[in-house]
């Protein structure tokens, strides 16, 4: 079969004009063929073309190239998760937004439980007037010793809202279907209605302790489409705070595993030494999430040489205590046997859903955008290849173990020498290329973020496309959960620690 | 175990004295805005103008903090000239329309509810739903369990069950697919019951505003009794919201 799907950059714009606009049949079969060729999907979703047609577009990986088609979109088509399970999850969010029927499909229910965009008959037969939960299906087991456990939305803890459902045989989980939608706002479509000065202030708010990744995201984006280059200072000055994301939140969760497994020292260590990652992002740009430092052509914020000093006095004492806690938290036997074996996913299972981030990576899939598709100051660095094997609880705190002490070095590289960048205001007033296609990908601390856009002919936003490295990864948590002790939840939960609303926008 | 005394000594003790002692927040840190009311028209209107969240009325001279998430690019687009941030983190309000501010806000201590004190002084339990946000909000609430900020110490805590808590923290922008569950947990806590909102999301919708799947303002279904704002509100500020409101 001949190769159409055409090759594109990560962050580099081009014509919608040139975008192979395929057959259905096409579209499918060769979308089909590189995923069982082991290429992934990064993007898959359908948009509204000027004139009303609704189009299919996908986006696809394959060992450091992506790719890009489109087709129309048929009402009713077959789906493609029949063949490859990594659709899965994207077939039944265009079905929910545009009103588009995979038939075939394995488990068609709604994902974040909104009416659909074009106002067309709802795929799965909801009534949006009566409030969540509505009327949907959940999977069901019987038989004796056979029982379910129901959690959320809201849970115990100071967390974000989701439902859990166990499928349960004793203690023993035979399933773990997640439902999520609860933090749903309806972002993607508000971003192709509001002035283009709240952009960056929405995109900033998808899912707070990714700001930096997404915000990276969306202002590489809009760099390509409004042809701004920022400069050297500013790509250091991004790399260096989407590390201190990484870092706060790796160590954090280290420290949360730490007290689930009732280890309290490194637990308590670590959600001090969180919170000092959290106040160097504070020290550079004023808030502890990053909030207000990317805008689109740099970063806001300079670094004063006092303000760098600063930052390398402040890791160089952090470094040895965070060296110390984490080898504490590793070389204690009796944490160790509560990680390992626990929760495994395998190899073919993160193959086949496409996991992404730290969770592929426990899985011995070694991908990161850093080293893939590098943007930023990433393509300056060298980002070892890396990965575990053993796809379980302890491969998953490895993993991030190892992050932790990588992003130090890289932090501390990147301050080594004066970062010189003059900071950017608003968004500047000129045209945003007209009829193009954009995608982004960074590597966030959870993996894979990638924004899309879709220009019209008069260079107004047609369709903003966001995928949080969640939307791969939590299938991912119900399969390390599959024929595992319930208590044992906390545990998988944690290592993942995934976005809620970074999944539902 | 020999280990763990050598991580013991190395992390020190790091309980911060707030309030008997102050704590002061980096330069760049965007708290209590102060508004220059001599400045000219056309700087006001181009603050205004230039706010995302269409919260500085420019003809009435005043910036709406439920509405503002301290960007800070009304300050940086006229250099200060009508709003300037301080590192004041103290901003808290009981009433919403003291929200709305030239720059001065009411001594919160003194605004608070007194049977409030009475009934919640010395133990408060807090029930905290997240209803839409984006997690940053409840990321900064729970640090205030860490040991820098130690929340217990002072009789507040988080609890898991609506029943066992005396008032709810709400964050996020109340998602129409979250309503239901925050309306219920609401019924669920016994009277007399407070009600936080905390966050630019859950004071006006924040970023969020206009989209129709989201509230625009917790307010809008219930009695608040105390809004943070912030995006998101420091931990201080939440620190010293529940310390003056309650204490």
């Amino acid at each position: 079969m001949a190769m159409e799907l055409m090759p594109i950059s990560n962050g580099v714009a081009v014509s919608r004009k040139k975008v192979p606009h395929l057959s259905f049949r096409d579209f499918a079969d060769q979308t089909i063929q590189m995923v069982s060729d082991g290429g992934k999907v990064v993007q898959f979703f359908a948009y509204p073309d000027e004139g009303g047609k609704v189009r299919l577009m996908t986006v696809l990986r394959k060992s450091g190239d992506l790719f890009a088609a489109g087709c129309d979109a048929p009402d009713v088509y077959p789906a493609l998760s029949a063949e490859a399970t990594c659709f899965h999850l994207f077939e039944r969010e265009i079905a929910e937004q545009y009103g588009i029927r995979p038939d075939g499909h394995p488990w068609l229910k709604m994902v974040r439980y909104h009416a659909n965009y074009r106002g067309v008959t709802d795929v799965f037969g909801n009534d949006y007037a009566e409030d969540i939960p509505g009327r949907y299906p959940y999977y069901t087991v019987s038989g004796e010793g056979v029982h379910e456990v129901a959690v959320g939305p809201v849970h115990a803890g100071v967390i974000e809202p989701g439902h859990f459902r166990f499928n349960c045989i004793g203690e023993r989980v035979l399933n773990l279907e997640i439902q999520l939608g609860y933090q749903h706002r309806g972002i993607e479509p508000l971003l192709t209605t509001v002035d283009p000065k709240r952009l960056s202030a929405i995109t900033e708010n998808i899912a707070g302790d990714t700001t930096i990744g997404h915000s990276l995201c969306h202002a590489q984006a809009m760099e390509a489409l409004m042809g701004l280059v920022p400069d050297d200072g500013a790509q250091t000055l991004r790399t260096l705070s989407l590390e201190l994301e990484r870092l706060a939140n790796h160590v954090g969760d280290l420290g949360a595993i730490s007290g689930d497994v009732a280890f309290l020292p490194p637990a308590n260590y670590c959600g001090r030494m969180r919170g000092d990652f959290l106040n160097m992002t504070l020290l550079i740009c004023g808030n502890r999430f990053g909030k207000g430092l990317v805008r689109a052509g740099g970063v806001r914020f300079s670094l004063t040489e006092d303000l760098r000093h600063e930052l390398a006095g402040r890791l160089g004492e952090l470094k040895p205590q965070v060296r110390h806690v984490l080898s504490l938290l590793m070389n204690t036997p009796s944490v160790r046997a509560r990680l390992e074996d626990c929760g495994r996913v395998s190899f073919e299972d993160a193959d086949n859903l496409g996991l992404v981030g730290p969770a592929g990576r426990a899985c011995g899939h070694p991908y990161d955008v850093r080293r893939v598709f590098p943007t930023a100051g990433y393509t300056r660095l060298d980002i070892p290849e890396y990965s575990e094997s053993t796809g379980d609880v302890w491969a998953r705190v490895s993993v991030r173990c190892q992050e932790v002490l990588q992003s130090i070095g890289i932090v501390e590289s990147l301050l080594e020498t004066a970062v010189d960048t003059t900071p950017v205001h608003t968004l500047p007033k000129i045209g945003i290329a007209a009829d193009s296609l954009v995608v982004t990908l960074n590597e966030a601390w959870r993996g894979e973020a990638s924004h899309c856009i879709l220009t019209d002919s008069a260079g107004r936003l047609l369709r903003y496309k966001i995928k949080d490295p969640s939307f791969h990864n939590w299938h991912g948590l119900s399969m390390a959960l599959r024929n595992t002790g319930i208590s044992d939840f906390p545990l998988n939960n944690k290592s993942h620690n995934l976005s809620y609303c970074g999944f539902d926008v | 175990m020999l280990s763990i005394l050598k991580n013991r000594f190395e992390q020190g003790y790091r309980t911060s004295g707030y309030p008997k002692t102050p704590v002061c927040l980096p330069a760049r840190y965007r708290g209590r805005p102060e508004l220059n009311m001599d400045a000219p028209v056309d700087v006001i209107h181009a603050c205004a103008d230039v706010c995302p969240q269409e919260a500085i009325d420019p003809v009435a001279k005043t910036l709406d903090m439920g509405r503002c998430m301290f960007c800070g690019d009304c300050e940086r687009i006229a250099d200060g000239r009508f709003v300037r941030f301080t590192q004041n983190y103290e901003i808290a309000v009981a009433k919403k329309t003291d929200l709305v501010t030239k720059g001065t806000l009411p001594d919160l201590a003194r605004h608070a509810k007194q049977h409030f004190k009475k009934y919640f002084g010395r133990s408060l339990q807090l029930r905290q739903v997240s209803a839409g946000g984006c997690n940053a909000c409840e990321a900064d609430l729970n640090v205030l369990s860490t040991p820098f900020f130690d929340l217990a110490r002072f009789g507040i805590n988080f609890v898991a069950s609506p029943r066992h808590a005396d008032g709810m923290v709400v964050t996020g922008p109340v998602s129409r697919n979250m309503k239901t569950a925050l309306l219920q947990t609401y019924e669920a806590i016994p009277e007399p019951k407070v009600v936080i909102a905390a966050g630019c999301c859950a004071l006006s919708g924040g970023p969020f505003q206009g989209s129709p799947e989201i509230t625009e303002g917790l307010d809008r279904l219930l009695p608040v009794d105390l809004f943070i704002p912030g995006c998101p509100p420091h931990p201080m500020t939440h620190l010293h919201a529940l310390l003056s409101f309650f204490k």
